[in-house]
């Protein structure tokens, strides 16, 4: 959010005003008495468009703050309801720029996106004035110093007069980046002020999870109340898993043939009223009775799910196991006191697969249909979800 | 024929004496890959057996390189040693790194693709894949190698399991190199890379190219396709159902605003001819066609 983007900003000596944090309107007015003056209250949300859906306005007493406060509390942006709320004085504002650092996928490096034109969403300026957009690929190997900050700051258009001043802060900018293992830094805008200085009026940063070995303090960063209860649940227990809008519930192993299993249950249930995949939840290699059963625990929790569908290709992992961890997952499941309602439709194929069905056909489990191709598979689960 | 990697390989694997290093060096083996070496700092001088097989083990990339000749580096070391494990084979001056390494930070891979870029004899594969296969040759990673054998179909994937799932598909034709090379926003050697040099290989007769949700590496290809393939290409991609702003298992998978979705990718692919199948059965059978009709 702007004020957490805003701190890691401080952080690294970045010209900013990270102002007050508060939760309720009571709060909102004591932050306004403490600033003193016009203050900006504004929503704290992980989304943009805030402005236009109503969630920053302008203060000039204590009084205003409470009551726009009480306004812009539990809003609703963009499916995201307003619980905090960042207090700043109103800054007398001359000029508004965009900056940006992002990873290029493309080119395999950084990317410098910088505009004069600040203030507005960078997508439409880049549609609407392409001329006015900056894009400066940058050497992760050389990076970015004061020197390189003046150029950009050139390249995009920013006035003479604050060229110095925003070499500086880019500069600065470029640390947060690299030492913050963050994927994008956002300036927008980038104010210069009456007063001359060049300052980061809100931000936005998306850090690298997987470089959270390396900070833990990033920990702090995370918004557990904005999550889905379900996929918070299976974040505690470990589980890559994403809560979707449908009714067939997935457990895959390996990213790829998951999303690919998603895709292929959306297809198959055109043919039966329109039946989606209810979640992703990949379970990697290993497949252990342990994994297959809190996936399943999550997956049978979702209220929405008519039916369960397994697919597992063996390749490092063998099919023998998978089918013994299905196995085993219903016993541990039955011991916790939970059991598997809905139908499931398990599809084995690869290493082993032959003992793996075996396993499954000997156990006989309630509800559990084998179907041992993909396609075939995914039909037969979009079917029974319709039922 | 194949790509990247063939019978002359010689292979060292960083990370071997770790346990998915031990597991998989023992399978690489057992698939005729010619493992040369393992690098450890810590275990330089010993030798590990691998069923009967004795595999030297040496203190850096350099000295192994040095004593055995490799060409190619296979790294299984956890994500903080990542960079320093690739940059040290890129100083090596190997000629393959293959990074199996999953969770690798993004700037971690940002420098060493530069550092691979500069040195101009290094070709990284990878992070966060599965690796490359040239069956009945070698196999650098962890593909299962008995799934598929021998034949003349060229695979490209961003998925592991989907690549093994389209290499069981099409195992009664085989491939000439099937590789996987990963889910990550950056990596190092991309689907135009691998369709470059299955185009220029000989014992390629068709492609399938397999591309997911994120980035736009899928329309680049496309791109490249028009201008520089004319073998034929079948493709597949994955995450039609994802949702905006949600990472789907790969760091790399991502649709962001209208950015990176699957119906951009494949409508950007058949715009050049490329036929696109709606499961990966489907796909399987696409490419079927083609292998029949080349044969004819």
């Amino acid at each position: 959010m702007e004020y957490q983007a805003k701190m890691v900003f401080a952080k690294h000596g970045v010209r900013t005003t990270v102002g007050e944090v508060v939760t309720t309107p009571e709060q909102a007015r004591a932050a306004a008495e403490k600033i003193g003056g016009r203050v900006v209250v504004k929503a704290q949300v992980k989304t943009g468009g805030r402005g236009k859906a109503g969630g920053v306005k302008l203060a000039s007493s204590p009084d205003e703050a409470e009551e726009q406060a009480r306004e812009i509390l539990g809003l609703d942006i963009k499916g995201h309801i307003v619980k905090t709320l960042n207090i700043v004085p109103a800054a007398a504002i001359a000029e508004e720029y965009y900056f940006s650092f992002l990873i290029d996928r493309a080119n395999r490096d950084y990317l410098c996106i910088a505009s004069a034109a600040g203030g507005m969403e960078i997508e439409e300026v880049a549609h609407t004035n392409p001329e006015a957009v900056a894009k400066i690929s940058i050497d992760p190997a050389t990076g970015v110093d004061e020197a390189k900050g003046r150029e950009i700051a050139e390249q995009a258009g920013y006035p003479a007069d604050v060229l110095d001043a925003a070499a500086v802060e880019i500069a600065k900018l470029y640390q947060v980046f690299i030492a913050e293992d963050a994927s994008l830094v956002e300036v927008n805008p980038l104010v210069k002020l009456a007063d001359g200085n060049v300052e980061a009026l809100d931000g936005k940063v998306t850090l690298d999870e997987n470089a959270d070995f390396r900070h833990p303090e990033h920990a702090e960063f995370e918004d557990a109340s904005a999550e889905d209860p379900l996929e918070a649940a299976a974040k505690a227990k470990g589980l890559n898993y994403v809560k979707l809008d449908g009714s067939v519930g997935i457990i895959g192993n390996g990213a790829g043939l998951v999303m690919s299993t998603l895709d292929v249950v959306a297809y198959a249930g055109e043919e039966f009223g329109g039946q989606k995949p209810a979640n992703f939840l990949d379970i990697g290699g290993g497949a252990s009775a342990e994994v297959m059963a809190n996936g399943l625990e999550i997956i049978i929790s979702d209220a929405q799910v008519e039916s369960v569908f397994v697919n597992v290709f063996g390749g490092i992992t063998a099919c023998d196991a998978v089918a013994n961890g299905i196995v085993q997952a219903f016993e541990l499941l039955a011991s916790r006191d939970e059991h598997v309602d809905k139908p499931m439709v398990v599809r084995l194929d690869g290493n082993n697969a032959e003992e793996g069905r075996r396993i499954l056909d000997e156990a006989n489990l309630p509800g559990l249909e084998r179907v041992d191709t993909m396609d075939g598979a995914a039909k037969r689960a979009a079917e029974l979800a319709a039922k | 024929m194949s790509i990247f990697l063939n019978k002359d390989s010689r292979v060292i694997v960083q990370g071997m004496t770790g346990s998915e290093g031990t597991k998989h060096t023992t399978r690489m083996l057992a698939s005729g890959t010619n493992i040369v070496g393992g690098v450890n700092p810590r275990k330089a001088g010993q030798s590990v057996d691998f069923d009967g097989k004795d595999v030297p083990v040496f203190g850096t990339v350099a000295d192994a390189v040095k004593e055995t000749g490799a060409n190619v580096s296979v790294i299984f070391v956890p994500p903080k040693f990542t960079k320093d494990a690739v940059l040290e084979a890129i100083e090596a001056a190997v000629p393959l790194v293959v990074v199996i390494t999953e969770g690798v930070p993004v700037h971690d891979t940002a420098a060493f693709f530069a550092a691979a870029q500069a040195s101009g004899t290094t070709r990284v594969i990878g992070p966060n894949c599965p690796g490359i296969i040239t069956p009945g040759e070698s196999n650098a990673g962890i593909i299962p190698a008995d799934i598929a054998g021998q034949g003349r179909i060229g695979l490209v994937s961003k998925s592991g399991t989907l690549t093994y799932q389209m290499m069981y598909e099409l195992r009664d034709f085989g491939f000439s190199t099937a590789i996987g090379i990963g889910g990550d926003p950056i990596i190092g050697t991309t689907h135009i890379d691998a369709l470059q040099a299955f185009q220029e290989d000989p014992d390629t007769d068709a492609i399938v190219m397999i591309g997911e949700i994120g980035g736009d590496a899928e329309e680049r290809a496309a791109a490249f396709i028009k201008e520089n393939v004319t073998k034929p290409v079948v493709g597949y991609v994955a995450g039609f159902t994802a949702p905006e702003g949600k990472t789907m298992g790969h760091a790399g998978a991502i649709v962001s605003g209208s950015s990176g979705t699957a119906a951009a990718k494949q409508e950007a692919l058949e715009a050049v001819g490329v036929k696109v199948g709606k499961t990966p059965t489907e796909t399987a059978n696409l490419m079927r066609e083609i292998m029949q009709g080349l044969s004819k």
